[in-house]
């Protein structure tokens, strides 16, 4: 007898169809036996009665199957066979693992011998407490589901009670998104002041040179300088460079120029160029685009030019932003009242003058809203920078030469083998903060002056 | 009343046989009228009755929509607008608009005034747009509450200033027609008698062409009144004659409120 939660979930699904149709019978009945008029209709007793049934012991088993292994085991420990085991140490979890192995028939025999004694105490606590799970869910479900089935009267608000119960399951659901972001900010918090700890937060926005080793940290090795300064000529100058003009361009062609029937093509064209993965703009920034540019600058004469370069990463990054550019910069250029254009035209201005004076600037600021979203994807994009641009930490603003950027030298440093509490791997949630904050920034900013604007024309 | 009450000698523009259509629809039927230079002619008659759809082709601003097409002649000084050899830029230079809702860029109210000078060439120098400017705003009575801030975004103005901006952003041009498509309709009562002031003021220097929804306004400021009913101009003669001995049943059954 294990505890499937799978299992468990349909069962009292299941009781939550009987509770909906008891429900319903019992709302009908009760106005038929008083002559009166059901405040809410049948189906709103049915949704009440299941809903109470179902919602509390659901959340009890999600809570049960996080808690009960750790309670499984705190009862095996406490066992007499359990006390010769090693105090701690990686040979106590392995001897463990194994035990709870068979106790729960995923393999069919102890492989390590010491851990065979504890296959019976794992056993007896296993089911002792999968029991216990199964017996206070149902009478959760049934307490639920009852108290619901006794409230059940003809002049019974229960159409208000459901719409409240699907309002709370609701707020539930996009609670989840929101505390997972804050659990994921918290634990790069606290591994980033493990970090500042062993290396000055100083040190790491301001130094210069970037040259983590393992083990203790050399003082003067952990500068973010050329980091930053990668992230920034990859993604903020050398991909907007690319993206900015041809975006806008598209835009402009799309939403002025194009006929309907190129609009319906080019348009979902445009989307898929957005979601081709990134990886194979990665494939195709290593190994056409980068040998490419490095021919090029050779040709040209271009010092330390490398296989791997800014520039290839940046040109390949700024054609996967363009339609970001182009469908932000449609959307600001479609706001722009139609009045407008008119006005321009009906002085006698050329489409041409009419866009560049009138719909253009209009449209800025929700363009720049767009671009700095866009900034922001861009310095957070880990594959094509891995991929194409290296990563060797240098300074320079050659574009032909290799650099690294903050995403890419996270991918380095945390993986292969690392032990986790170095300063080194360390490094990569400290980077992680830094690259979270600055993108948070621009995309506060970015939505507020998209926000302005739409309000401006409203 | 005779025919020659109505024969205008010198018309700034002639419409013939005018038809417009949007797609298979056909929303002007068979027009034919005369818009005389030194006078204000109204169109009225009941919504969707293509008043503004016949307006709109006064301009070409039909040519926006892609399904609208327009056939017969219309002539402006005696060139066929809807020629080949007829460059629509000049035209909506010579013709000039002004819109049911104000609509300012959002640019200062010099930078409105100067819109369409500058893209004319107009003005060879700072000094000449300056004198352009300020003479636009003066005719459009605008220029006393916005000497001292020109430098203001146009659309923070109240609705009536920004329509006499709108009005004065079209006289830059110096056109020798303005068409107003219902430019009180968004206004209130005083702001709306003051563009109507303006009309007065304007008549004689331009022709001018003015859509409305309200009767008393068609009577107060044209000499002119065209009665439209579903795309087809029924009536059109002084404005005196239509509102005090209209000819057709439908005129009559209009402007006494039957309809409409």
């Amino acid at each position: 007898m294990t505890f499937n939660a799978a299992a468990l979930l349909l069962l009292i699904a299941g009781l939550a169809l009987i509770g909906w149709l008891a429900g319903r019978a019992r709302s009908l009945m009760l106005a038929g036996r008083a002559g009166a008029k059901l405040h809410s209709r049948p189906q709103y007793h049915g949704w009440y009665v299941a809903l109470w049934l179902f919602a509390p012991a659901a959340i009890f088993l999600a809570v049960w199957s996080a808690v009960s292994p750790g309670l499984i085991t705190n009862s095996v420990l406490a066992s007499e066979a359990a006390q010769g085991l090693p105090a701690f140490g990686f040979e106590r979890g392995a001897i463990l693992s194994d035990a709870r192995s068979v106790a729960q028939g995923a393999q069919a025999a102890v492989r390590i011998p010491a851990a065979a004694p504890l296959v019976k105490p794992y056993t007896q606590a296993t089911h002792f407490y999968a029991w216990i799970g199964i017996a206070a869910m149902l009478a959760l479900a049934l307490a639920g589901g009852l108290y619901a089935f006794t409230r059940i009267r003809p002049d019974f608000r229960a159409r208000t009670r459901v719409e409240k119960i699907v309002m709370a399951l609701l707020l539930l659901a996009s609670l989840v998104a929101i505390l997972t972001t804050f659990g994921i900010v918290l634990s790069l918090l606290f591994e980033s002041i493990r970090f500042f700890r062993l290396v000055s937060p100083a040190e790491l926005l301001f130094g210069t040179t970037w040259a983590p080793t393992s083990g203790a940290p050399q003082p003067g090795t952990f500068g973010g300088i050329p980091l930053f300064w990668g992230t920034v000529l990859i993604g903020a100058i050398i991909a907007m460079i690319v993206a900015i003009p041809i975006g806008m361009m598209t835009a402009v062609y799309l939403t002025q120029y194009a006929a309907p029937r190129v609009r319906r093509w080019v348009k979902p064209l445009l989307e898929i160029l957005a979601g081709v993965p990134t990886v194979v703009y990665g494939y195709f920034a290593a190994l056409t685009v980068a040998p490419a540019l490095r021919e090029f600058a050779v040709m040209l004469g271009v010092p330390n030019a490398s296989t791997e370069s800014a520039l290839a990463a940046g040109i390949v990054m700024g054609v996967m932003i363009i339609p970001f550019v182009s469908s932000m910069a449609d959307d600001s250029i479609n706001a722009v009242p139609q009045a407008m254009r008119d006005g321009s035209l009906a002085l006698g201005a050329t489409p041409n003058e009419t866009i560049r004076q009138v719909l253009i600037p209009a449209a800025l600021p929700g363009v720049m809203g767009g671009i700095l979203l866009a900034v922001s994807r861009a310095i957070g994009e880990t594959m094509i920078v891995v991929m194409a641009a290296g990563l060797s930490a240098n300074l320079t603003a050659n574009p032909f030469a290799s650099v690294t950027t903050v995403t890419a030298q996270i991918v380095k440093l945390l993986t292969g083998d690392q032990e986790f509490d170095s300063a080194k791997t360390l490094a990569a949630f400290a980077l992680g903060l830094v690259l979270f904050v600055v993108t948070l920034l621009l995309n506060i900013v970015a939505l507020r002056i998209v926000k302005k604007y739409r309000e401006a024309y409203e | 009343m005779s025919q020659d009450d109505l024969t205008i000698a010198d018309p700034k523009m002639t419409a013939k046989g005018v038809d417009v259509f949007y797609g298979q629809k056909q929303a002007i039927n068979d027009v034919s009228i005369d818009v005389g230079t030194d006078l204000v002619t109204a169109f009225i008659g009941p919504s969707g009755c293509g008043k503004s759809t016949f307006l709109r082709s006064l301009n070409r601003m039909n040519d926006t929509v892609a399904s609208a097409r327009v056939t017969g002649t219309i002539l402006l000084d005696g060139e066929d607008i809807y020629a080949p050899s007829m460059d629509v830029v000049q035209l909506r230079a010579r013709v000039g608009m002004v819109f049911q809702k104000p609509n300012p860029f959002p640019k200062s109210i010099y930078d409105n005034v100067a819109y369409g000078p500058r893209i004319h060439g107009l003005a060879p120098g700072k000094a000449d747009l300056d004198v352009i400017v300020e003479r636009a705003l003066v005719r459009a009575g605008l220029w006393d509450e916005v000497k001292d801030r020109l430098a203001e975004s146009g659309t923070a103005l109240s609705g009536g200033q920004q329509q006499r901006l709108c009005i004065a952003r079209a006289i830059a041009v110096d056109p020798e027609v303005i068409l107003m498509d219902e430019p009180c309709s968004a206004l209130d009562p005083i702001a709306t008698a003051k563009i109507e002031e303006l009309i007065h003021e304007l008549r004689g220097k331009y022709a001018i062409v003015i859509v409305t929804h309200n009767m008393q306004q068609a009577a107060r400021v044209s000499q002119r009144t065209a009665f439209f009913h579903l795309g087809t101009l029924v009536e059109y003669g002084k404005t005196t004659d239509i509102f005090t001995n209209p000819k057709q049943e439908r005129t009559k059954d209009y402007i006494t409120g039957r309809y409409g």
